[in-house]
């Protein structure tokens, strides 16, 4: 038995050593340094320990439109985008002709690389001294005046950037849903039919029942990769996010550590944790949610 | 309700584009079923066993021909207007309803008029419940039941409201041998007390054989013989349906019809009265035979299976089509089985013959 044990560890050990080094250590490290309050980079010295770093964070103005913005982010987002996924998979999925191309075609911004996609946004929304976007000249075609939506007003920023979010989720979503539709079992829908069940029946008491812990899973995952939106606010407005006034909790963190204001891995590191808890929050309420609504 | 079918046919097109030619899974069936009868449907797989019930059903339009239910013409009618209940071969239970939920489903489809309350809903499922004996179940989900319960409440989701005709497709292929056995009783039960007229499909002639009132044997998308079980297996028309009929299966030998007298091998069986000469095969049921040393017939002694009040005698002959041969006799019968030979007598009745071309029956 003893031996067993020993042959198991020996198993376990490189998983155990690269997860210790690489996830458990930074964590805890994380953790340390956002208790301790003044922390010099270049000394690796601190003058004591407490929750001030918390404090700091949580008043400071930037924190609180970071967060703001992402919680903005994830509420349109998050249920549109999945809303979306699902209506567009069930047209893919009663189609067809060319439904092999359409796929392909809805799929293409997975595979396409996050900055070139800014740059096609940049194409549509962005008005300069010089040109209008694609999406101003509809606009103004249609008897309004042109709005600046990467330098301009709030709402149209954000505007963007939610339709930025929510182009670039898609994809997988709707991978994910249209392999779930296709993996009801016709024969739910032959026994519907000879039972004479309207389509809105058939898909509210069977198909979305049948596929619901998909749309849960998108949902959940959803959610976590909104909160840690950070990537596509970098393409859409670049790197100064404080100053566009669309920096995000991830946004924040990095310019912490990194930005040009950076240096401090203690304020970092909590808002880091406080991110961490919203996240762990909003899941565990998702997971309760689920119980009830998901079935098997 | 009798069901009707007349010159029923459906074609599929080839999935091999290049060859135009149709397949042909249903062709031109004939044939009326009784009222108030259970009705076995019974072929090989892929004969079109299920396409023919999908078209009773109407999940599939018939390229020729009509079907009709009693005097209706149901030939175009979508399924949910003509009153046929179906169990599908793997159930198609709701995973995420009850029992209770998935019985009252087809009820609350129900529009108009003939729409219920919730009560009058829950007292129907309950009674059809009650009549598989489901009863005890209706607050489980179909992952939580045995496969025979959910056999059951799948028939009586098909039951509950009350159909002119219920379809039953291979309603005991997923079930093990008891429960097998046991549900094939039970689906007699219910069929004799509600009184519907039920089709069902199978592959397993002991199946067809034990529960119906009338059998049909298809082969191929074509009709090939109906009647009482009994009849079928006593009097097939051709040598398929006494192939496919029957375990052990018939013991088929390569055959001569000589000067009116019918020979295998060298071996005279027979008198075949008012016959020309020609190639046949002749069929012998396992159970057709009478042990005698000095029998017409003889066969190469292989083993001796002795399973308690019968005997069976495996042995092989050159001239018969199947590699061994299975005979049935009483236990009484005792055989040695160091003999290299054993000889049989043969009971008239069981001796079938079949001309060597179109394997269509000849009367001895």
């Amino acid at each position: 038995m003893k031996k067993n044990n020993l042959k198991a560890w020996l198993y376990l050990l490189p998983a155990i050593l690269f997860l210790g080094v690489f996830m458990v250590y930074p964590l805890i490290d994380v953790l340390v340094y956002s208790f301790e309050e003044g922390y010099n980079f270049a000394s690796q010295e601190y003058f004591g320990t407490g929750i001030y770093n918390y404090s700091y964070v949580l008043h400071d103005t930037y924190f609180l439109q970071a967060l703001k913005n992402t919680l903005i982010l994830v509420i349109i987002t998050v249920p549109l985008s999945t809303g979306i996924a699902l209506l567009i998979s069930l047209a893919l999925n009663s189609i067809k002709p060319l439904k092999n191309f359409f796929q392909t075609v809805y799929f293409l911004p997975y595979v396409t690389n996050t900055l070139a996609v800014g740059l096609v946004f940049m194409v549509l929304f962005k008005k300069t001294a010089y040109s209008e976007g694609l999406i101003n000249l509809l606009i103004n075609a249609l008897g309004f005046s042109s709005v600046d939506f990467i330098d301009g007003p709030y709402w149209a920023k954000m505007l963007v950037t939610c339709i930025y979010t929510i182009w670039i989720v898609m994809p997988f979503k709707i991978l994910i849903l249209t392999s779930a539709l296709a993996s009801v079992d016709e024969q739910y829908y032959k026994a519907a039919k000879v039972d004479g069940t309207s389509r809105g029946r058939i898909f509210f008491k069977i198909t979305l029942p049948m596929i619901s812990p998909m749309i849960f899973y998108l949902v959940i995952t959803g959610f976590i990769g909104a909160f840690k939106a950070y990537s596509d606010e970098v393409a859409l407005f670049g790197t100064d996010l404080n100053a566009a006034g669309m920096n995000t909790m991830v946004g924040y963190v990095y310019d912490m550590l990194y930005g040009d204001s950076g240096g401090y891995p203690s304020y970092a590191s909590a808002a880091a944790l406080i991110l961490f808890s919203i996240v762990f929050t909003i899941t565990i309420i998702n997971l309760l949610i689920s119980k009830n609504k998901v079935h098997y | 309700m009798k069901v009707v079918l007349e010159h029923l046919t459906k074609k599929f097109p080839n999935r091999n584009k290049k060859i135009k030619e149709d397949v042909i899974a249903v062709n031109d069936f004939n044939f009326e079923i009784p009222d108030g009868k259970l009705i076995g449907l019974l072929g090989p797989s892929g004969c079109g066993k299920s396409t023919m019930l999908n078209l009773i059903s109407g999940l599939e339009t018939p390229t020729e021909g009509k079907i009709f239910f009693g005097e209706d013409d149901v030939t175009k009618l979508p399924p949910e207007n003509r009153g046929i209940g179906l169990v599908f071969q793997n159930y198609a239970l709701y995973p995420h309803l009850t029992v209770e939920k998935n019985i009252m489903f087809p009820l609350e489809n129900l529009k108009g008029d003939k729409k219920l309350t919730k009560e009058e809903m829950k007292k129907k499922a309950l009674e059809t419940a009650k009549l598989v004996q489901i009863d005890a179940y209706m607050e489980r989900k179909p992952a939580e039941l045995s496969g025979g319960q959910q056999q059951r409440v799948a028939i009586a989701r098909a039951l509950v409201k009350l159909p002119k005709v219920l379809l039953l497709d291979e309603p005991l292929s997923n079930l093990d041998a008891r429960l097998r056995l046991q549900t094939r009783e039970e689906i007699r039960r219910i069929q004799r007390e509600t009184k519907i007229t039920t089709i069902f499909v199978t592959h397993d002639q002991e199946e067809a054989m034990s529960i119906s009132d009338m059998i049909v044997v298809m082969k191929d998308g074509l009709f090939q013989q109906m009647g009482k079980p009994q009849e079928v297996y006593n009097e097939p028309v051709n040598l398929f349906v006494a192939k496919f009929l029957g375990t052990p299966p018939i013991n088929v030998f390569k055959a001569k019809i000589k000067k009116e007298k019918l020979y295998i091998g060298e071996a005279e069986i027979c008198d075949a009265k008012n016959l020309s000469d020609r190639d046949v095969f002749a069929g012998i049921r396992p159970e057709g035979v009478i042990l005698n040393p000095k029998g017409r017939l003889t066969c190469k002694l292989d083993r001796v299976e002795v399973m308690g009040r019968d005997t069976s005698v495996v042995c092989t002959n050159d001239h018969a089509t199947n590699d061994i041969l299975r005979f049935i006799i009483p236990a009484e019968n005792k055989i040695d089985e160091d003999d290299k030979t054993v000889s049989f007598d043969i009971k008239p009745s069981k001796l079938h013959v079949f001309d060597a071309k179109t394997e269509e029956v000849i009367k001895l």
